[in-house]
């Protein structure tokens, strides 16, 4: 299955008898990066963790086009790649064994070839072969992301992919994602790391206390129209 | 990608990892050894163990070093989240379970290689006078134990209390297991081996793997969905 948009209607989420998110609805198509900005606890992971069908709403629908994850099961799920705070590695196999080990799971075809693709994206050829876990922050970071893009899914969601990076990485984890959403697919992402990703976010939005508003438009860097909004 | 590819690259990956660790086979064969060593000392008066106590000894301490290795094994897909990214593949759920339990019998199983030599020259039993009997008792047995364990461990693996939570659930759901081992094993060890008892439990086991698997197949994918 393939789908061009993500629409999140009136989506709401409750952990016992705390509200996580309220009433959250909005679209992001193909070919755009949106960004969900928001305070530590505001709910972004929770819904990027809807969005990526690990979590399931407690009332309000996601769709996929025009499909719900119930409805799209298994091809769904390959059509989406999440990286979480957590990065999803694991930490006794080497960089190569944790790819391939995907692309396996994935059921993907040229294994080989995705592996070295990937490895190279990541600028982990030459440590392609140790241990992640002998790993920094900054090349688990950029060895889960390439993770995440070895099906080149749709719909790709990352939570915080600028932790811990330096400012070499960061800027080329910018290019990274404008190569991705440049293939049509569609970025959802968290961050705190305003500056790091103003010259290419289409859309933000802003959570808090769970409720979601759209950045308003206006003069001046995505920070400062973030705290426009918060402040006001 | 096939049911059983998927499962079995599941369960080659745990086996990997476990490979480069070895710390799941070592802290449960230690932990087991010393289960065994607590039993003896309780157990055995004058050179000779309480009657039937062997049987007892060889279950509980395979149940004990069973919970421990299950509670590693998620432990591990919990630290980096990766239970998250093989929920997320497009694979069966059910052939991920498959996996994940093909992967936890067989450090049971490798266990087991050691402890029950060890229960066989420390309590003296001669559990391998129908090897067929006993290797099927054992099998099916820990089998069993794992299925039911490997649900109730991945369904635990986020849940802040899952050490405490883990025994809670698992042992009263695997009495039937535990039993049925104990039994099967104490009538292969009487002095004449009783087979007709000791098959009518291996055929319980068996039913209750049947049972028991098609059971958590079918729950393990909405338990896992949050």
């Amino acid at each position: 299955m393939d789908f061009t948009s993500v629409t999140f209607s009136d989506v709401t989420r409750n952990f016992g008898r705390r509200r996580a998110l309220s009433g959250v609805s909005f679209s992001v198509e193909a070919g755009q990066l949106a960004a969900l900005l928001g305070a530590n606890g505001s709910g972004k992971s929770t819904l990027l963790s809807i969005a990526s069908t690990l979590l399931a709403a407690t009332t309000g629908i996601v769709l996929y086009g025009t499909a719900t994850a119930a409805a799209g099961g298994p091809a769904l799920r390959n059509r989406i790649g999440l990286l979480g705070h957590d990065l999803y590695l694991y930490s006794e196999l080497t960089a190569e064994e944790n790819l391939r080990f995907f692309a396996e799971l994935y059921g993907l075809d040229g294994v080989q070839r995705r592996v070295s693709d990937a490895l190279r994206a990541s600028a982990l050829e030459d440590r392609a072969n140790d241990p992640v876990s002998s790993f920094s922050r900054g090349m688990r970071q950029r060895l889960a992301l390439e993770r995440a893009l070895l099906h080149s899914p749709r719909l790709v969601l990352l939570d915080e992919p600028f932790t811990g990076l330096d400012d070499s990485s960061a800027i080329a984890l910018r290019a990274r994602l404008a190569r991705v959403r440049a293939t049509g697919a569609i970025v959802l992402l968290t961050t705190h790391e305003l500056e790091a990703i103003d010259t290419i976010v289409d859309a933000a939005y802003v959570l808090s206390r769970g409720r979601c508003m759209p950045l308003a438009p206006g003069a001046g860097s995505l920070r400062d129209r973030y705290r426009r909004q918060v402040q006001a | 990608m096939t049911f059983l590819a998927t499962a079995a690259r599941v369960a080659r990956k745990d086996l990997l990892v476990e490979s480069r660790s070895r710390e799941v086979v070592y802290t449960s064969l230690l932990f087991a050894i010393s289960c065994m060593l607590v039993f003896a000392f309780g157990l055995v008066k004058e050179g000779r163990v309480v009657t039937d106590a062997t049987a007892a000894i060889l279950w509980i301490t395979i149940a004990f070093a069973g919970t421990l290795a299950l509670g590693r094994i998620f432990d591990r897909e919990r630290q980096n989240e990766t239970l998250r990214a093989l929920l997320l593949a497009p694979a069966s759920r059910a052939a991920i379970y498959v996996g994940k339990l093909v992967g936890v019998l067989t450090l049971l199983l490798l266990v087991e290689a050691i402890v029950v030599p060890l229960v066989m020259v420390m309590f003296g039993a001669t559990l391998f006078r129908h090897p067929a009997f006993m290797l099927g008792i054992l099998l099916a047995g820990s089998l069993g134990y794992a299925a039911v364990g490997t649900l109730f461990a991945a369904m635990l693996a986020r849940s802040r209390s899952r050490a405490a939570l883990l025994p809670v659930l698992l042992y009263p759901i695997t009495v039937p297991v535990i039993i049925g081992g104990v039994r099967g094993t104490a009538a292969l060890l009487q002095p004449e081996a009783d087979l007709v008892v000791a098959r009518a439990w291996l055929t319980m086991l068996v039913a209750f793997d049947a049972v028991f698997i098609t059971l958590c197949l079918w729950t393990f994918e909405p338990a896992m969905t949050e």
